[in-house]
């Protein structure tokens, strides 16, 4: 297939991002490319009502089967199921029914509902990241959801679901059509690169490694804290084994859940290197396919909790803007970041971490030694610096971390001066990027020199984002 | 009635604006709405449980905190303010916890302009700045109406000449 053609309709100049997009035009000019109305693959209205209804059918089809043997007939069988899995199948048809969505002119174009009718339109050039998620069901089928981020959380386009290979396909070109609006804005249609399936594997986590790493997360290793003290119980007082069975059930739902996401989400992490970003691929039951565009990563971190000091482990995570591919589901995720390497030694996290923000060689200076009053224990490892491109910070005495943030993406500069820190002649400044909670804090640094920061570091940003824009 | 003007900066060069006196008035007309229901209910409260003096005494610890704060508003006030500069907007608050913000122009997504029934009771109106982070929480409270809306029509103009992609 050929790329889009220049769509005459819809080009009304979506590059500018002062201007408003275009209204969506309905009546679409009739293509045989991705440009024309598209539906999604009709197998979606089974599964996107989900599990519920096949398990209803089946419950159903086991009951009349039964029934229909022992009674003859199926005035025996129960009817409600059927009811139930009728009425869920009808609203995932209409949903199927009302949902088209096309690709023209840097714009992909979804269309969704019944009575609330809404149209919502993706400029590829402001794409944060393109996942593609395959549940459980979907697996079983060969189906896929292709999800588009954007920033800002609220917007996100879902396609689901599609054939495996067609949302990989479409992934592929709509990965192209953005690097090539984004390097050639001012050409709107040209006809881009092939989706490149060119892609070097990086690395892939190994299993057995990361299983080791999430055994020894603090989360796992209280987890067998409290089976110990269980046990423990039972011997000392059998009594008061039914109570504390309800507290260990309420833990291991607390602190496992966690766990098994990460597995879930981590196991197999495969990172390939493209010319349109970083691709990611994981999962256990549900795999996803993450791309993260060059330019689009907003912090980078390496963090090592204590119980992995000894082994040399460390943990990589970067944030990019919207919604992660896990979904709303878990906030404590989404905080924490996608996992670009979830365990590796050091060498292997600075040099991921040196292929994500390219040149980055900062000197980062520790803070006056006056700060070990405020701060006895975490004063040995906090250091602050910055450069013409990025700023680093790293803390932490037991859990270390160290954050990166590109200067082209600070969103705002804060400094911060509580009362102590008053007395101490010391302030913090804090460097803001898009998102949730995603910031860098450039803590407890001489008076002088923050307040030398917040006046130098607007100018530095401006410059860096400078020749962000015209890189 | 215009935001007061003052020449002082952390580098010296910035003019500064501070909100309107009324802001002091208007917290000051809270704090009174807020302390003048618990003097009453614990006096109240006192007489009819017997223990006048206990009534007396929480009315009195009531009133007190009250008039630390209220003598403390004023500072409070001072203490916020803002700076237009050329390319971004810096603003300060707090007293005990001093904070500065640089905002630049082309990372501002939206400006908002809120007033509560006590603030138009004043006159005064809440500028909000937002940008693509939700840690860069920026807010001038106090302004005079007309002045919060000249804030936020010049500051949106700013942005949109300025605007930054993500």
């Amino acid at each position: 297939m050929s790329p889009d053609p220049p769509d005459p309709v819809a080009s009304s100049g979506p590059l500018d991002p002062g201007c408003p997009v275009a209204p969506a035009t309905l009546d679409a000019p009739v293509a045989p490319d991705l440009s024309a109305w598209q539906r999604l693959h009709p197998a979606s209205a089974v599964v996107r009502v989900g599990p519920v209804t096949l398990t209803a059918i089946l419950v159903y089809l086991a009951t009349s089967a039964g029934g229909g043997l022992a009674g003859g007939g199926r005035g025996g069988g129960d009817w409600s199921e059927l009811v139930v899995a009728a009425g869920l199948f009808v609203v995932g048809l209409v949903t199927w029914l009302v949902t088209r969505w096309r690709l023209g002119d840097g714009v992909l174009q979804i269309e969704t509902g019944l009575l609330r009718r809404r149209s919502l339109r993706f400029p590829l050039d402001r794409v944060q990241a393109i996942d593609v998620v395959r549940p459980g069901v979907a697996r079983v089928l060969g189906l896929a959801e292709l999800r588009i981020r954007m920033a800002g959380g609220a917007a996100r386009g879902r396609l689901a679901y599609l054939t495996v290979a067609h949302a990989e396909e479409l992934r592929g070109r709509l990965l192209a059509a953005c690097s090539e609006r984004r390097s050639a804005s001012d050409e709107p249609g040209t006809p881009g690169p092939p989706p490149s399936p060119t892609e070097t594997v990086l690395y892939t986590i190994d299993t057995a490694r990361l299983l080791g790493s999430l055994a020894f997360s603090g989360s796992a290793l209280f987890l067998v804290l409290c089976a110990c003290s269980f046990v423990a119980v039972g011997f000392v007082a059998p009594g008061a084994v039914d109570g504390s069975a309800a507290v260990a059930v309420a833990l291991v739902l607390g602190l496992g859940t966690p766990l098994w996401r990460r597995l879930n989400g981590e196991l197999r992490l495969s990172v390939s290197d493209s010319p349109e970003g970083l691709h990611l691929r994981a999962g256990l039951l549900e795999t996803s396919a993450e791309t993260i565009l060059p330019g689009r990563v907003q912090t980078l971190r390496l963090v090592q909790p204590l119980t992995w000091r000894p082994f040399g482990w460390w943990r990589v995570e970067v944030q990019v803007a919207g919604k992660g591919a896990t979904g709303r589901r878990d906030r404590a995720a989404r905080k924490a970041g996608r996992a670009l390497l979830p365990v590796g030694s050091a060498a292997q996290a600075e040099w991921i971490a040196r292929r994500v923000l390219p040149g980055a060689e900062v000197l980062a200076s520790p803070p006056p030694r006056r700060v070990r009053w405020k701060a006895p224990l975490r004063y040995r490892r906090m250091t602050a610096g910055f450069d013409a491109r990025y700023a680093v910070t790293t803390s932490g005495r037991l859990r270390r971390v160290t954050d990166w943030v590109p200067l082209d993406k600070v969103q705002s500069i804060r400094w911060v001066q509580g009362p102590l820190q008053r007395r101490l002649g010391l302030a913090s400044i804090h460097l803001d990027a898009a998102g949730r909670a995603v910031h860098a804090e450039l803590r407890d640094r001489d008076a002088l020199e923050a307040s030398g920061w917040l006046w130098s570091l607007p100018e530095r940003c401006r410059a860096a984002r400078a020749v962000g824009s015209r890189g | 009635m215009g935001a007061e003007r003052e020449q002082s900066g952390a580098d010296g060069q910035e003019t500064w604006s501070v909100p309107s006196p009324a802001l002091r008035r208007l917290r000051r007309a809270q704090l009174l709405s807020v302390t003048s229901p618990l003097v009453v209910a614990s006096i109240s409260s006192g007489l009819a449980t017997g223990a006048a003096t206990a009534g007396v005494v929480a009315a009195g610890s009531v009133v007190a905190t009250a008039a630390v704060t209220s003598v403390l508003l004023g500072r409070r006030r001072r203490a916020w303010g803002f700076a237009e500069r050329a390319d971004d907007l810096v603003v300060r608050r707090g007293v005990m916890f001093r904070r500065v913000s640089v905002i630049p122009y082309g990372r501002m997504q939206y400006v908002d302009v809120t007033a509560g029934p006590f603030e138009r009771l004043f006159g005064l109106a809440t500028v909000k700045m937002h940008t693509a982070a939700a840690a860069s929480d920026a807010r001038i409270p106090g302004l005079p109406a007309a002045d919060a809306a000249a804030l936020r029509d010049r500051l949106s103009r700013l942005g949109a000449s300025a605007m930054a992609g993500l």
